[in-house]
């Protein structure tokens, strides 16, 4: 799940260790910041544009929380450089509902109560739409399979099998 | 029939979660934020010798540096006493960084305050601290010499021993006897989102956002270490990534956190790594178990003897109770029930879902099936013969199903068509069994009065309060189901606020009495206040009602009508409107019955499970799992049936996954992370079914609701163990069953 090299602007020149402006490109909207490099995007997000829907449940890139994706591919944000982020598109949890309407996985995993506490929800979801778009989601034992780098303590696990379905059921397909 | 409780309503607070906008207690924006890192012993025993801070105060961004030297003493020591009693409720007798002493591994002994999260990280990595180690006693092998049997348990709360009858002259006497021995493995919590505590001070005052299942345990609790007035202390939660136990004492790093934004003159957030979370939090302790049954050949049981050896910290007699269920689940005169416990270098254990239920069962309902098996009997009828109609003292149950569950169960997974015989069935490499266990968990009444106010405005619209937390249960969903029944409102008009130690008091929501304590007060407040605005209604002599007799109204929607002739009726808002009244409370309250009340406590179920065994690598899938219970009313079936799942899939977790030793050489666990600790994964997820026996209870709360937490887990282990046996012909005695426990059939035989 590492960032796409081949779109990466060429890196020139050293930066950091101090605070450096970084521009951050976040669910559509353009973030002209300062942050150190050693600032992993997750910390970005959460600590320097308060979008906390991004979770943190481990920084050691083993449970999932923290997915987000760049250039709409799935990444573990606690184990990706927020400055190696320049020139990509980061999308998270809170670009995925539209002028206040869920979008239909959210809606699915509300329906199907495929949460209790709700902290690894922003990262199952992300993973759940990406999942469809892989085409990653055709068996039951698919879904199973590529959504297993989310970990769930309170184990909604079967509800979210079932909103994964319905959605990718639905006629639209999310 | 209420129109809103008992339905199964999507959560309230599902959108907030879904979107990322919910606020968890570590995402609270306050100007001049610092971030605050403890440094955990590296030692198990020992002392710290030395601190060097220069390097670590030159890498920049540092604001302080808390360590034994310059932490403030606490103005009283911490008594470990669970957090249900509603007194301070410290995770252990012991703070640290009052001097130099270590006493397991990972204990606090700095605490780095800085800038930013990367500077907090970098200066905890320069700090030079030596110790001087002495050797560490932090296993049962290494301790087992010095085990004693324990008086009580929870500082004092519980006895630890539970004697009936004869169990010596009964198992010499017992026409069959089983007699098994089991070795569990630590557990850790592992709620997704580490415990956290944000620490603001206003002059004397402090509000704490914390990640805890209860803020009044948290306000109790640092209000006596630190020495102030309650009222000076404010703790407000709205969000928590989970708990099980891990949230349900109030460890160190709450405290360390105020003082620490005092120590800085800035809010501090402290939030523990993971890796830390398994050193800071307590955790379920390794323990071993022993279980003999006697019975007679036509099954009755005629004696128990259940004994349980743990490890515990240097300072608290602490095991988690592991015999309330075997005592009582199934009729026997002569039972034993004991926790004996080595004091070693480890932090206190605490409570772990379905605390020593889920283990203690795990013995009892394995052994039964053993039982079952010694006397060419249908585990299944096994159980409901020996199920009593009373407990343990003679009292009835305030209410049972657990025969109804067994039944229910059994039907599910398809039992009527089971060949007993162990080893028979094969699907390519996997053989193939199921299995059964009873399910119970005890109801605990030792919280006090429990408090909640609701309120009306003069538009109809309500608000109704109790400082509970919302974790993952769906405090707030089914609370408003309950408020808006007992106003006689729909469930639209009315929001629900909790999580907040300036509300109504109800205490922590653990030992699954979350759901029984607050929907009491709540339907209190909610039916305190509809008498109210009935009386004035039919005291008025403007209104429709006038003259009525307060039992001939009833209301729906927020409308009160004549039972005599539905025609005649007013709304609230009406009513409160012509009577230029902005709004009318009123304040709900509960009290719990006497810990000594004469009935059996007890919430039950029954669950039941399909496995497919490798035969040549020992690795179990679990197939299919069914699980029913009867937990008196259910408020919300839709979380309901979402938490017991949840259990039953930590019961999976114990049985395969989870487990962790403390390394004898350094004192210090050798997992640290959820890469190596492993819990259930989507790919782990059989098959799973859930359902519900209706059993009416009117002794636990005027709801009659009985909690769902536990019990979901209580058997589940045993219910795969027992499948495993049924489709390998053999024995598990050792949690978690890895392979090669499975290929083994486990150490302690
Ligand atoms: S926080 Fe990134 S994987 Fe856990
Ligand atoms: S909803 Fe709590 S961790 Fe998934």
């Amino acid at each position: 799940m590492a960032i796409n090299q081949s779109t990466a602007p060429a890196v020139t020149g050293v930066r950091g260790p101090e605070r450096e402006p970084v521009t951050l490109d976040v669910n559509g909207s353009t973030f002209p910041i300062e942050l150190e490099p050693r600032v992993s995007l997750l910390d970005a997000l959460r600590e320097h544009l308060d979008l906390t829907g991004t979770k943190k449940g481990c920084d050691q890139g083993t449970c999932g929380a923290c997915t987000v994706w760049v250039d709409g591919r799935r990444v573990l944000s606690c184990l990706t450089l927020a400055m190696s982020c320049e020139g990509h598109q980061v999308s998270t949890i809170e670009g995925i509902a539209q002028d206040g309407e869920l979008h239909p996985m959210q809606q699915a995993f509300v329906d199907h109560d495929a949460f209790q506490c709700g902290y690894c929800t922003p990262g199952q979801i992300m993973s759940a739409i990406a999942l469809l778009r892989e085409g990653n989601a055709t068996t039951d034992a698919d879904i199973a399979e590529h959504m297993s780098g989310n970990i769930c303590r309170c184990q909604a696990y079967p509800n979210i099998h079932a909103a994964i379905r319905e959605v990718r059921d639905a006629d639209d397909g999310g | 029939m209420s129109p809103v409780l008992g339905k199964p309503v999507n959560r309230v607070d599902g959108p907030d979660k879904v979107t990322g906008t919910g606020r968890y207690c570590g995402e609270i924006v306050l100007p001049g934020l610092a971030y605050g890192l403890i440094v955990g012993a590296d030692v198990a025993k020992g002392r710290v010798v030395s601190i060097d801070e220069s390097a670590a105060r030159a890498a920049g961004g540092v604001y302080g540096i808390l360590t034994h030297r310059n932490t403030p003493k606490v103005a009283n020591a911490p008594h470990l006493i669970p957090s249900l009693a509603g007194q301070p409720a410290p995770g252990e007798s012991f703070f640290p960084m009052q001097d130099d002493v270590v006493h397991y591994w990972g204990q606090p002994v700095a605490l780095v305050v800085a800038d930013s999260l990367e500077s907090a990280a970098h200066a905890a990595a320069l700090l030079d601290i030596t110790y001087e180690e002495s050797p560490a006693v932090a296993t049962i092998e290494d301790g087992r010499k010095s085990a004693y049997e324990a008086e009580t348990l929870f500082g004092g709360l519980m006895p630890a021993r539970d004697e009936r009858g004869d169990v010596t002259a009964a198992l010499a006497a017992a026409e069959v006897t089983v007699d098994a021995s089991y070795r569990y493995a630590a557990n850790h919590h592992n709620p997704l989102e580490t415990s956290v505590t944000t620490a603001q001070w206003d002059g004397d005052r402090l509000t704490l956002w914390d990640s805890t299942m209860g803020v009044r345990a948290s306000q109790l609790t640092v209000a006596s270490l630190l020495g102030i007035p309650l009222s000076d202390v404010r703790v407000i939660t709205h969000f928590v990534g989970g708990g099980f136990g891990s949230k349900a004492m109030v460890w160190p790093h709450v405290t360390l956190a105020a003082m620490a934004a005092r120590h800085v003159g800035r809010p501090v957030r402290l939030t523990l790594t993971r890796p830390q979370s398994f050193t800071s939090n307590g955790h379920r302790e390794e323990q071993e178990q022993r279980i003999t049954l006697g019975a007679g050949r036509d099954g009755r049981l005629t004696a128990i003897r259940h004994q349980k050896l743990s490890i515990t910290s240097s300072f608290d007699d602490w095991a988690e109770p592991a015999t309330g269920v075997s005592t009582q689940i199934y009729g026997c005169d002569n039972y034993l029930g004991s926790h004996s416990l080595i004091k070693g270098n480890t932090m206190t254990p605490t409570f772990t879902r379905a605390p020593g239920e889920s283990l203690g069962s795990f013995s009892l309902e394995t052994a039964m099936d053993r039982l079952a098996y010694e006397l060419g009997m249908d585990p299944v009828e096994l159980r409901i013969m020996n199920h009593p109609p009373v407990d343990n003292h003679g009292n009835p149950w305030s209410s049972d199903g657990m025969a109804d569950c067994l039944r229910r169960g059994a039907e599910l997974i398809g039992w009527a068509d089971r060949d007993p015989t162990p080893g028979v069935r094969q699907e390519g490499d996997n053989l193939i069994g199921t299995g059964v266990a009873g399910a119970g968990y005890p109801v605990a009444f030792m919280m006090p009065v429990q408090h909640a106010r609701a309120r009306i405005f003069n538009d109809g619209s309500v608000v109704i309060q109790t400082s509970a937390q919302e974790f993952g249960i769906g405090v707030t969903t089914s609370m408003s189901q309950v408020g808006a029944d007992g106003l006689g409102v729909d469930m639209d008009v009315l929001r629900f606020e909790a999580g907040d130690t300036d509300l109504p008091n109800t205490t922590s929501a653990v030992g699954s009495m979350g759901a029984t304590m607050q929907s009491s007060a709540v339907h209190n407040a909610a039916r305190t206040l509809r008498n109210e605005l009935i009386a004035h209604a039919v005291a008025d002599d403007k209104s429709p009602l006038h003259g009525l007799s307060p039992s001939s109204v009833r209301v729906a929607d927020g409308r009160m009508t004549s039972t005599l002739d539905p025609s005649i009726s007013e709304s609230y808002a009406d009513m409160l409107q012509r009577n230029r009244l902005l709004d009318l409370e009123a304040l709900g309250s509960w009290t719990p019955p006497p810990f000594t009340t004469p009935h059996g406590l007890l919430t039950f179920g029954a669950q039941f499970a399909e496995v497919a065994v490798d035969k040549d690598l020992g690795l179990v899938r679990v197939r299919r799992m069914a699980g029913v219970f009867a937990p008196g009313r259910v408020l919300n079936p839709k979380l309901a049936r979402s938490q017991l799942l949840g259990g039953m899939l930590w019961g999976l977790g114990q049985a395969l996954l989870e487990g962790n030793q403390i390394d004898r050489q350094s004192g210090r666990w050798a997992l640290n992370n959820l890469g190596e600790y492993l819990v259930p994964v989507h790919a782990d997820i059989p098959d799973i079914q859930v359902e519900f026996v209706e059993v009416e209870d009117d002794v636990v709360g005027p709801l009659g609701v009985k909690g769902v937490g536990e019990v979901g887990q209580v058997g589940a282990a045993a219910a795969i163990a027992n499948a495993v046996f049924h489709a390998t012909g053999r024995r598990m005695s050792e949690l978690p069953m890895t392979a090669e426990v499975v290929m083994n059939g486990g150490g302690a035989g």
